[in-house]
């Protein structure tokens, strides 16, 4: 009898934990960090059950360290954070460069310092993309909804390993913490991705050497393939260098290898969109917000509709290019001073008239509030 | 007794990185030497050893060896050790990091290393000194010595790293310098050997910047310094504190058999598991 | 080095000063010596020294014991000493064990 789909009330922060061991990930660093720290509890009970190891370091430097150590032994290895984002900076850029497979999930709340601890906010998004310092890849995904939560850090987790790129699950106070009943598939159901593994002999494996995909097969240490990994930029076979060819073919690799999956790590919904003649750019807990205001707003006879950004970066442009024809104007509703905003003013170029609504008060932005936006915008 | 040329044929990676870069006459290559002899000593098999270091000087002794090498960012060693042990217990790790490297900016990382008592070895190059950048003043310089950045001499104090690790909670902790071959060799298998979290501090000596800086001589000068003013330690406990002022205590300092921190995780599992019934819930 | 792809011969370093007679044979590898002294500094026979171009040589070889020390306190692993082969069959002596 095939299992029946269970049914749970579940957390946000509970969806990410289960997604990354459906995910099969079976390491976990954290540090005790509001709006994050249940993702640390409930994985520090799951993981030992699964033969999964947890560990509570001594702050995010060291939880992203030892995940580096762990993806490089050969597990799937996720660490969490909220504010402490901040801290996992330098051995994130580290882990880009050395394309060690990773996701950390970022629960974001008020900021910037200590902030606005229980408050919601998407105030981390440009940090995101740039917080580590040097030109590198990343691929950030933000989830809109509990059951979205799951399968999203299953994708997150199936990234890391297919791109040998970090993956950040940028998540906000308010979908870490909402509950929601959500009918999870089983293990079985669940596609996993595992990074490729040289299959040629050890004393063939060039560690570095990009294969067609761009992405270089990786051995875990101790299977019989030493090498070298380095923060600092490398050649092929790992070893650094200071020669400019290579210095761009190892910088210029971790791109590429980005850019030939843009399309697959780009994660865009489309709501209404047909006959839209006015969008919302949403992403998390605002695409709630906007999902209801588009119902009342369409019941008002105004053509909107909603562009939902699972991934934030690198930046879907192909989502709004394709609509913009038909769009007169565009509003990015965020809980931060309009850090995708900028993004959609870049790829609009003038075309449609874009509109921002901001909060950076831990308060969310109201359906009637973004009805009140478009009908302005509308006339 | 492995002569060089075997020793590089078998461990190193000598047709690609060498001569090596530190300095003519800089004890790291001597640490190394040492580390490798004692590797061999112990027979251990190259793809069972990690060998992960942080940034400096120290910190570029992984890439001339081949065995699974990892070299992290400052100060952040053993944390990525931490990771990589727990996800393969079976591999032999052992840290290489500097004074600054483990005591500065690694400091909190290394404290709580120890406390864990995870299973590894940590070697701590301790040259008083940055060397990579130049030469400025460490958490170890003495007080009073020249610095780049402390030119009118160190107005701190230095810890003294083994008292240091063996507060926080290292179940093995030996003293040596870069003199001493024939004990160093022996510490770091007697250490390797531990179950536990591991310290070797060695004592070593920067010609180019703390030689120089602090008109020490040049690397045989500094060899003999060491020589004079290392004492081993059941020596140095019939001395008083006025003789051993200025003195390096040299030897195995602590040693003690205390539950392992993945043999401890290795317990929850079983117990988790248990609980959990056969095949947990979702397998 | 099995390691990496096999390639065209292992780098040998060149210009080795080698001193071969029934004493242990010292190997000086002149391209990774770096002059820093410490082998003529603590050699217990002073069986080193340096030429005017400060390259280590085996002034005194028939001093040496085999004792490894240069090679044990070398830096950069630019000293060898190999012990001299076993005794000849008319038993005269190979020089130290």
């Amino acid at each position: 009898m095939k299992k029946s789909t269970q049914y749970r009330l579940l957390q946000g922060n509970e969806a990410a934990a289960e997604g990354a061991l459906a995910a099969g990930v079976r390491f976990f660093a954290g540090y005790p960090i509001t709006p994050s720290t249940e993702i640390a509890e409930i994985l520090s009970v799951r993981l030992p059950e699964l033969g999964g190891k947890f560990i509570q370091m001594e702050d995010e430097i060291g939880s992203i360290a030892a995940v580096i150590g762990a993806s490089i032994g050969g597990v799937k290895a996720t660490a969490t954070s909220g504010p402490g984002f901040s801290l996992m900076q330098e051995n994130l850029g580290y882990a880009c460069l050395t394309e060690v497979p990773l996701v950390i999930v970022n629960v974001m709340r008020g900021g910037p310092s200590t902030g606005l601890p229980t408050s919601p906010s998407q105030g981390d998004v440009m940090q995101a993309r740039w917080g580590t310092h040097g030109d590198h890849p990343i691929i950030v995904l933000s989830p809109a909804s509990v059951a979205e939560t799951f399968h999203y850090m299953v994708k997150a987790v199936n990234f890391s390993e297919k791109y040998r790129n970090p993956v950040i699950m940028l998540m906000d106070e308010v979908i870490g913490h909402m509950r929601a009943r959500v009918s999870l598939p089983p293990w079985s159901m669940v596609e996993t991705v595992n990074r490729i593994i040289p299959n040629m002999p050890p004393e063939w494996y060039v560690p570095y050497e990009r294969t067609s995909m761009g992405v270089p097969p990786m051995a875990s240490f101790g299977s019989g393939y030493r090498y070298h990994v380095t923060g600092l930029v490398h050649d092929e076979q790992g070893f650094p260098t200071g020669k400019s060819s290579e210095a761009r073919d190892n910088i210029m690799g971790i791109f590429k290898k980005i850019e030939r999956g843009f399309r697959e790590v780009c994660l865009v919904d489309y709501h209404r969109m047909e006959d839209a003649e006015h969008a919302i750019v949403a992403y998390g807990c605002m695409v709630l917000s906007a999902m209801s205001a588009i119902e009342e707003l369409r019941d008002d006879g105004i053509k909107v509709g909603l562009i939902k950004l699972g991934t934030l970066w690198p930046f879907p442009r192909f989502a709004l290019e394709h609509y913009l024809p038909q769009l007169k104007t565009i509003l990015v509703p965020e809980l931060n001073m309009g850090q995708i905003y900028r993004e959609v003013v870049r790829v609009d170029m003038g075309r449609a008239a874009v509109e921002k609504i901001n909060k950076i008060n831990g308060e969310l932005i109201t359906p009637d509030e973004i009805i009140k936006a478009v009908r302005g915008l509308a006339r | 007794m492995i002569s060089n040329a075997e020793l590089v044929k078998k461990y190193c990676r000598h047709n690609k990185k060498f001569p090596h870069i530190w300095c003519p006459g800089c004890g790291n290559g001597i640490i190394l030497s040492g580390l490798l002899r004692a590797v061999d000593g112990l027979g251990l098999r190259k793809d069972e050893i990690a060998f992960v270091s942080g940034i400096g000087c120290s910190s570029r002794a992984p890439v001339y060896v081949d065995f699974n090498t990892l070299h992290t960012t400052h100060g952040r060693a053993l944390a990525f050790a931490t990771g990589l042990k727990l996800a393969k217990p079976e591999l032999t790790v052992i840290v290489a990091t500097g004074d600054g490297d483990a005591t500065a900016i690694g400091g909190n990382h290394l404290i709580h290393a120890c406390r864990r008592n995870i299973d590894m070895t940590t070697i701590i190059f301790n040259n008083y000194i940055y060397g990579m950048t130049g030469g400025q003043y460490s958490p170890t310089t003495p007080h009073g010595a020249h610095g780049s950045t402390c030119r009118a001499g160190n107005i701190e104090n230095p810890f003294n790293i083994s008292a240091l690790v063996e507060a926080a909670g290292a179940s093995f902790v030996a003293r040596t310098t870069s003199y001493h071959v024939m004990q160093l060799q022996d510490l770091i298998k007697k250490a390797i050997r531990h179950r536990g979290f591991a310290v070797v501090e060695v004592i070593t000596h920067c010609p180019t910047l703390y030689g120089r800086l602090n008109k020490a001589g040049g690397a045989p000068e500094m060899l003999k310094w060491q020589r004079e003013v290392a004492v081993p330690k059941n020596k140095a406990a019939k001395m008083s504190p006025e003789e051993l002022e200025g003195r390096i205590v040299t030897g195995v300092l602590v040693e003690k058999e205390l539950p392992e921190y993945c043999d401890l995780y290795d317990e929850i599992i079983r117990q988790a598991r248990e609980k959990a019934g056969r095949g947990g819930e979702n397998e | 080095m099995e390691k990496n792809r096999p390639q065209a011969g292992d780098r040998r370093p060149p210009e080795e000063t080698t001193t071969t007679r029934e004493i242990p044979t010292i190997t000086v590898f002149q391209a990774w010596c770096k002059r820093c002294g410490i082998c003529v500094a603590f050699c217990p026979q002073q069986v080193l020294a340096m030429d005017e171009n400060r390259q280590v040589y085996a002034k005194q070889p028939e001093k040496c014991i085999a004792c490894h020390m240069c090679e044990l306190r070398c830096p950069d692993f630019a000293i060898t000493v190999q012990e001299p082969e076993p005794a000849l069959p008319d038993g005269r002596s190979g020089g130290k064990p």
